[in-house]
C-alpha cells in the first residue's frame, strides 16, 4: 500500500524501518538526537543512536572502523560539503580499503547528506558536488530524486556491502509522492524512465528531473515528445538504458544542477560519444551550471542554474526546431 | 585500575623475545630484499626494526577478541599475532599467494581471522577507524578492547584529536598507542611539536582530552607490557581510553629511496645521519638495541641460555629465509584481478 508522504519523512522511514530489520545498524552525526526523548533513541537506545560533535573526519573514519568490525552505520552529514572536511576518509579510505586487503575486509557504511540547496545558501552549501564522488571506484553514489525513490534507495543503501554516498535534494524534501509502506528496496544501478518520448532523450538528476519534466511538457505543446531518464545512481551508472533511449530518439539533452565540467552530464556525453555515437543525429547538448559558485542573490543564483526554459530550448536546438546559439 | 596485569612466566617471556626474533629477522629480510632481488619490492615499505620491545610488549596484552589497527609501518604485528610470514613477505613481492593477495602490499597488511583490520597509509587517518572499532566493541558489549597504533606525528593530525576527544566523551574501549621515534620522517619532534619543543612529553596530549596519559620506554617489553594491560584492563572495565607515550628509535630510515623505476631502491641511513650529521645520536640508539636488550636481561635472570638464545635467533632466519623463497617462487597475480574486490 502506497500513500503519500514527503520526500524527507521517506528518508527517515527507510532508516528506521532498517534499524528495525537489522540490529548491526547504528545511526549518528552532528545534531541526530541529542535528547532522550527522541523516538530513534526511544526504539533503539544510545548505542544505535548518538548524537556526535562537529567532527567530520572523526565521524566517518569511525564509520569505517564499525563496519569493517561488522556494523551498518548511517553517518547524518547534513550538508555534502561538510564531507570535503574528511575527504581522505570519504575517498582514499572506505572505498580503498577493501580492495587493499584483497577483500578480507568489507566496509558497508552509508554517509548521508543533503546537497545542490540553491536557496539562497550562497557558495559554501549548494554545492552538486557528486562527480567528486562518483569517479571513485569501490564507492556508490545514489541521488534520490522521488520520495519513493528516496526511501527505497536509503534501504538499498543500507544493505549494501559497499560504501554508499547516499545524497538527498535539499530542494525536494518537502515534496510529496506515493511511497510504499513497509519494506521497500529500489536497486542501486538502474535508471528510470519519468517520461516515455520518441523524439529527444533528457536525462537528468536529483532536482532537475522535476525540471526536465517541466520542459517535457512545454516541449509537448509544441508537438515534441521528449523521453526523461533519471539515472538514480551515478555509481554504478545505467548506461544501457540511456543508450537504449539515445538509439531510439537519436538526440540528446543532458540535464545538470552541477558545474559544466564537474557534471555528470559531461561523463555521461563522453559515454554516449564514444559507444552511442552512430545513434546520434545532431551534438549532444548540455544544460548545467554555469562555471561559477552559486552566487547568494537571487537573480544571479538563478542565471547560473539549469531550468526548465533552458531544458527545451536545448531539446530544440538538438532537434534542430530553435536555431543553435552558442 | 581494575587489577594488576597477570605475571609474564618464563613461557610468556621467551616467547615475547621470539616473537621480537621473528620481527628483526622478516625486517632485515626485507630490507636485504632490496640488494639480493632488486625490483622485487616496490614502491615503498616501512620496518619496524627498534620497535620490536614496544609492538610485542603491547600485542602480548591483548585477550581474545580483543583487535587493532595500525599505521603504514605495519609488519611487525601480524607476524606477533601468528600471520604466516611467507603469506606476509609474497605480499610485499605483490606475489598471488600474498597476505592481500597483491593488491596491498607492505603499507597494506591486513588479518582480520586474527584481529589486525587493517591500516592507513595516510598519516593519522587510522585513528578514528580504530576508533570506530572500538565503539563497535562497546555496542557488542563481549568486553573486547582496539588497540590503535599510530607515531609522534600523527599526533599533530585533527584525525587525532577528534578521535581522543570522542573516544574519551564515549568512553570507548580503546589503548592509543603513540610510537614517538623522535621523527616526522626527516624532522625532528621539538621542530614541529609545541609541546616536544617546550621538553614535555607528548603524551600531555591526553589532558586536553581528559583521559590519562602516560610515557614509557618502549625498548622494555615489559614496561610496555604492563602498562598497555593496564591501560586495556581500564578501557575493559568501561573507564575509557588511555594515551600511551611509547619512545622508540628507528633503527632504519623512514623508508627505502623514493625514486621512479630503474633507480635501485635501497634503505638509505638514518635521518639523525643524512639529515642532521648526528652519527653519535644513531650509534646510541644501537647500543640501545631493545632485541640484545631483552635478550641479556632474560639470560642475565636465568630466564634463558645463550644457547636457547641462539636456537631462537637460527630459527627465525630459517623461518625467514623460507618466507623469502615462498614469496620468490610465488607467481603473479593475474592482471585481470586487478578488478577484483573493487566491489563487494
Amino acid at each position: 500500500m502506497a500513500r503519500e508522504i514527503p520526500y524527507i519523512a521517506a528518508v527517515n522511514e527507510a532508516i528506521q524501518l532498517e534499524m528495525v530489520r537489522d540490529d548491526t545498524v547504528v545511526f549518528y552525526g552532528q545534531d541526530v538526537a541529542p535528547s532522550d526523548d527522541d523516538p530513534l533513541v526511544q526504539a533503539f537506545g544510545r548505542d544505535r543512536v548518538r548524537v556526535s560533535p562537529i567532527s567530520e573526519t572523526a565521524e566517518i573514519g569511525m564509520a569505517v572502523g564499525l563496519a569493517i568490525a561488522g556494523y551498518r552505520p548511517v553517518v547524518e552529514l547534513l550538508m555534502a560539503e561538510f564531507m570535503l572536511v574528511a575527504m581522505n576518509q570519504v575517498v582514499n579510505e572506505a572505498p580503498r580499503l577493501r580492495y587493499m586487503s584483497g577483500g578480507r575486509v568489507k566496509v558497508p557504511l552509508v554517509l548521508k547528506a543533503g546537497y545542490g540547496f540553491t536557496a539562497g545558501w550562497a557558495g559554501q552549501h549548494t554545492g552538486s558536488i557528486y562527480t567528486m564522488f562518483a569517479g571513485i571506484p569501490g564507492l556508490k553514489v545514489v541521488l534520490p530524486s522521488t520520495p519513493a525513490d528516496a526511501k527505497g534507495l536509503m534501504a538499498s543503501a543500507v544493505r549494501d556491502d559497499n560504501p554508499v554516498v547516499y545524497l538527498m535534494h535539499y530542494l525536494l524534501v518537502l515534496e510529496h509522492g506515493d511511497v510504499p509502506e513497509g519494506e521497500y528496496l529500489v536497486p542501486i544501478g538502474e535508471a528510470a524512465v519519468r517520461r516515455a518520448g520518441s523524439d529527444v532523450t533528457i536525462v537528468a538528476t536529483g532536482w532537475t528531473v522535476g525540471k526536465a519534466l517541466e520542459a517535457a511538457e512545454m516541449l509537448a505543446a509544441e508537438g515534441i515528445e521528449a523521453e526523461v531518464i533519471d539515472p538514480r545512481s551515478l555509481q554504478p551508472l545505467d548506461m544501457p538504458a540511456i543508450l537504449e533511449s539515445v538509439q531510439k530518439t537519436g538526440h540528446l539533452v543532458l540535464a545538470d544542477q552541477a558545474t559544466r565540467h564537474a557534471s555528470a552530464a559531461s561523463i555521461i556525453a563522453a559515454e554516449v560519444a564514444e559507444h552511442g555515437f552512430s545513434s546520434l543525429k545532431a551534438p549532444i547538448k548540455l544544460v548545467t551550471a554555469h562555471d561559477a559558485t552559486i552566487p547568494y542573490s537571487e537573480p544571479m543564483e538563478a542565471y547560473v542554474l539549469p531550468d526548465e526554459v533552458k531544458i527545451a530550448e536545448a531539446a530544440r536546438q538538438a532537434l534542430g526546431t530553435a536555431p543553435v546559439t552558442a | 585500575m581494575t587489577d594488576q596485569p597477570a605475571p609474564l612466566g618464563d613461557e610468556r617471556l621467551i616467547s615475547m623475545f621470539t616473537q621480537m626474533v621473528r620481527i628483526r629477522e622478516f625486517e632485515e629480510r626485507v630490507k636485504r630484499t632490496f640488494d639480493d632481488h632488486p625490483g622485487v619490492i616496490r614502491g615503498h615499505t616501512h620496518l619496524a626494526d627498534g620497535a620490536e620491545a614496544s609492538i610485542v610488549g603491547s600485542l602480548f596484552a591483548m585477550r581474545d577478541g580483543d583487535q587493532l589497527m595500525t599505521t603504514y609501518r605495519c609488519h611487525g604485528y601480524p607476524i606477533t599475532l601468528g600471520t604466516d610470514p611467507k603469506a606476509m613477505m609474497a605480499e610485499i613481492y605483490g606475489r598471488r599467494d600474498g597476505l592481500c593477495g597483491g593488491y596491498g602490499g607492505s603499507m597494506h597488511l591486513a588479518d582480520p581471522d586474527r584481529g589486525f583490520l587493517g591500516t592507513s597509509g595516510i598519516v593519522g587517518q587510522g585513528i578514528p577507524q580504530a576508533t570506530g572499532v572500538a565503539y563497535a566493541a562497546q555496542i557488542r558489549k563481549q568486553g573486547q578492547v582496539v588497540l590503535c597504533f599510530f607515531g609522534d606525528g600523527a599526533s599533530k593530525q585533527g584525525a587525532f584529536h577528534e578521535s581522543l576527544n570522542l573516544a574519551s566523551l564515549w568512553k570507548l574501549p580503546i589503548v592509543y598507542i603513540m610510537e614517538n621515534n623522535s621523527y616526522n620522517v626527516a624532522t625532528r619532534s621539538e621542530q614541529e611539536d609545541a609541546n616536544a619543543a617546550a621538553g614535555e612529553p607528548l603524551s600531555v596530549k591526553a589532558a586536553a582530552h581528559s583521559m590519562p596519559g602516560v610515557t614509557i620506554d618502549g625498548g622494555d617489553p615489559i614496561a610496555v607490557y604492563e602498562t598497555v594491560s593496564a591501560a586495556a584492563d581500564r578501557a575493559r572495565s568501561g573507564d575509557g581510553p588511555t594515551l600511551v607515550e611509547s619512545k622508540v628509535y628507528r633503527l632504519s630510515a623512514h623508508g627505502n629511496l623514493i625514486a621512479p623505476p630503474g633507480v635501485p631502491l635501497h634503505y638509505p641511513e638514518h635521518e639523525a645521519i643524512t639529515v642532521f650529521g648526528n652519527r653519535e645520536e644513531y650509534e646510541a640508539a644501537l647500543r640501545g638495541d631493545p632485541v640484545p636488550r631483552f635478550r641479556m636481561r632474560l639470560v642475565e635472570q636465568g630466564t634463558l641460555t645463550a644457547g636457547a638464545a641462539d636456537q631462537i635467533a637460527e630459527d627465525a632466519r630459517d623461518e625467514m629465509e623460507a618466507a623469502v623463497q615462498f614469496g620468490l617462487d610465488s607467481p603473479f597475480p593475474e592482471p585481470e584481478a586487478a578488478l577484483n574486490h573493487v566491489y563487494a
